[in-house]
């Protein structure tokens, strides 16, 4: 590994309980647990997911799930990241 | 490896591009398809990430904490736009950071548009409308790329730019509606942005050599003038329900194609702009430079604590 | 307006949030690394958010008809009641941040103790407010550990950092004689309780850090008095800019 660049980590999220994790990504981080919270920033900015994996070769991180609510609870409020959230007059098309 | 293998495995790959199946990173591919594949998206991945400049220097003056907070998620979903489409090159083999060192030394490009200034607050209506438009057009085209993690990141992208446009529509239906000085303002706004706007789709079909390959991979699937018309012709109404005029003297309805009409785009100024010398060029790979030089003791800070860390592991 | 001392302690902490989230807000395009980039943004985002419920509530005590952005716009400087070391230039990502860790590790067990607090609106934000601050926390400790204890560069910047801003520290727990009346009506925790709480999450992760807390103890207070130091007025231009040279319009 170069001095310089962190280690490539691919991302794993759990939508809802009851769902696969699934790969949604990757991001590149120093170690897990930066992972973990790049990951959370990175692919769960609109409550996609309620638990995240990362992998770095042959190991699995998996995130606390005691952290669950902290972790994805501050999300729920920011509705104005949706569409839906802004008003658009009668009658505008292709939005 | 020989000749007619070669010929082999290429048509063998077109025939799975004809046939609508994905390309996946580890499927065999000619090299000109990786190199035209890396070219695009690391330039996508640099325009979202330049892009956060002329919006993010808004933040601190937004004029109320909804709009504030908005900008803010806004901007951040480009960085997190700017992410997945690094990460996607990197499935091709590419280095992220090899690819953001060519932004850095001008060899690679990025959106011409995002090297105009944002100088009043009616441009940041202005450029969600606008320019988070324009590219919506591009990338829900691009849904449909035949490279996987390309198409796949571009699905997740459109979903999330959406809001991008409508919270500028938004923004700019208040300004329309409020005094006199705030319509002015953004009807400066559109005078100056609908021409760049505009230009953001490239070249027009004639004066672009490698579209042709690139439709018959299916890395595209409309040609810069296809989505540029579409473009307008979607954008006129909305300017009209804002009572904003768009800078064009030709632009009308041309009832026998069923679309707008408009004048010539001024080409000059297109590749003054995307050759440098456009007003905000220097200005915005200097302010990328910096975050880079600035993060290098960050990153081998954290490199150095992983890498103490795991050796107490292993003692 | 019903309850002076309450509209203050609302204010101050809504302050802390406003300035804070204003701070961490010019970082946005310019992060050192762009997942930090991001991550910096999302505290920025849930501190304006805090700042908008807390003001908005500050709002509804003073019963002048105001909101969240007249209160955050409109106010001249020294009627601001952050504390110091909000205001505190972003400096390097050392400097912010040790500045978001000394404060997250202060605000974590303050809205802890908030959720109990006798008024239901109070505890109804910190409710909220607490799981998005304990990540806060949990992201900023983990970067001064790494910086203390990465390589020589990093650490004498976390170091000069801490020296820095460990003169602000004191006035986090600044309590006034009105709070008093807020602390005996179980409204708001004493100070006293946070420091120490406070105190034993720095020392933890400074000396996981291997950071040594600075031996000069002179203190410098004013914020939550209106006094503050020269930064704030170049911070509230900007955020008032358009407040103030568009007056009485709807964005
Ligand atoms: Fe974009
Ligand atoms: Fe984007
Ligand atoms: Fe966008």
């Amino acid at each position: 590994m170069s001095n310089k660049e962190w280690p490539l980590w691919e991302v794993f999220i759990r939508s809802k309980q009851g769902l696969n994790h699934k790969h949604v990504g990757s991001l590149r981080a120093a170690d897990a647990t930066l992972a973990l919270e790049n990951a959370r920033d990175v692919y769960t900015r609109r409550s996609e997911g309620i638990s995240i994996w990362v992998v770095e070769s042959n190991y699995i991180h998996a995130s606390d799930p005691s952290d669950a609510d902290s972790f994805f609870e501050p999300s729920d409020t920011k509705v104005y990241r949706h569409p839906t959230f802004y008003e658009v007059p009668d009658g505008v098309k292709h939005m | 490896m020989k000749t007619m293998d070669l010929q082999e495995l290429e048509k063998r790959f077109q025939e799975k591009i004809d046939k609508e199946i994905k390309i996946e990173p580890n499927d065999w591919m000619p090299d000109e398809y990786r190199k035209t594949l890396i070219r695009q998206i690391s330039q996508h991945a640099h325009s979202e990430i330049v892009g956060m400049l002329p919006e993010g220097n808004w933040i601190t003056r937004a004029p109320n904490l909804r709009r504030k907070a908005v900008l803010l998620a806004k901007v951040q979903d480009e960085a997190g736009h700017g992410l997945y489409l690094y990460s996607s090159v990197e499935t091709l083999g590419a280095d992220r950071e090899a690819t953001i060192d060519d932004l850095h030394s001008g060899k690679a490009k990025y959106s011409s548009i995002f090297n105009y200034p944002a100088v009043t607050w009616a441009d940041i209506g202005t450029i969600g409308w606008l320019v988070d438009g324009a590219a919506i057009m591009n990338q829900v085209a691009l849904c449909r790329c035949s490279y996987g993690p390309y198409a796949r990141g571009m699905v997740k992208i459109c979903k999330e730019e959406s809001f991008h446009q409508r919270q500028g529509y938004e923004s700019l239906v208040t300004l329309c509606n409020g005094t006199p000085e705030q319509k002015a303002m953004a009807q400066d706004a559109m005078n100056r942005f609908w021409w760049p706007a505009l230009m953001m789709f490239g070249p027009s079909d004639d004066e672009s050599p490698n579209s042709a390959q690139s439709m018959k991979w299916k890395i595209k699937r409309f040609s810069n003038d296809e989505l540029r018309q579409s473009f307008v012709d979607a954008t006129v109404p909305q300017a009209e329900i804002l009572g904003l005029t768009i800078p064009d003297p030709n632009l009308k309805w041309n009832e026998a194609t069923g679309h707008y009409d408009f004048s010539p785009i001024n080409w000059d100024e297109f590749w003054q702009v995307v050759n440098g010398n456009g007003p905000c060029n220097k200005e915005r790979i200097e302010a990328r430079k910096k975050a880079k030089e600035n993060g290098m003791w960050v990153r081998e800070a954290a490199t150095a604590y992983a890498a103490k860390r795991s050796m107490k592991k292993t003692a | 307006m019903k309850n002076e001392a309450l509209y203050n302690y609302v204010l101050h902490m809504g302050d802390d949030s406003l300035v804070l989230g204003q701070r961490l807000g010019e970082w946005c395009g310019h992060g050192p690394i762009l997942e930090e980039d991001i991550a910096m943004t999302n505290i920025s985002l849930d501190l304006i958010g805090q700042a908008m419920s807390l003001l908005d509530y500050a709002a509804e005590i003073e019963r002048q008809g105001k909101d969240h952005d007249a209160l955050a716009y409109l106010r001249f400087e020294n009627q601001y009641r952050n504390v110091l070391l909000v205001e505190q230039p972003n400096g390097d990502f050392a400097d912010t941040m040790m500045r978001q860790f000394l404060f997250d590790a202060f605000r974590k067990p303050l809205y802890e103790k908030l959720t109990a607090s006798s008024d239901a609106q109070i505890a109804a934000i910190a409710e909220k407010s607490l799981k998005e601050t304990r990540y806060h926390l949990k992201h900023t400790s983990e970067w001064i550990i790494r910086l203390g204890d990465g390589t020589d560069e990093s650490h004498d910047r976390a170091q000069k950092a801490l020296d820095n801003l460990w003169r602000y520290t004191n006035e986090l727990f600044y309590e006034t004689e009105e709070a008093k009346s807020l602390v005996m009506a179980g409204i708001v925790p004493p100070m006293s309780e946070i420091k120490i709480l406070w105190k034993q999450t720095v020392e933890a992760v400074f000396t996981e850090a291997t950071l040594v807390i600075p031996t000069n103890n002179w203190q410098f207070e004013g914020g939550r008095r209106g006094v503050h130091s020269e930064h704030l007025g170049y911070l509230l231009a900007e955020l008032q800019y358009m407040q103030r040279a568009y007056p009485n319009m709807k964005w």
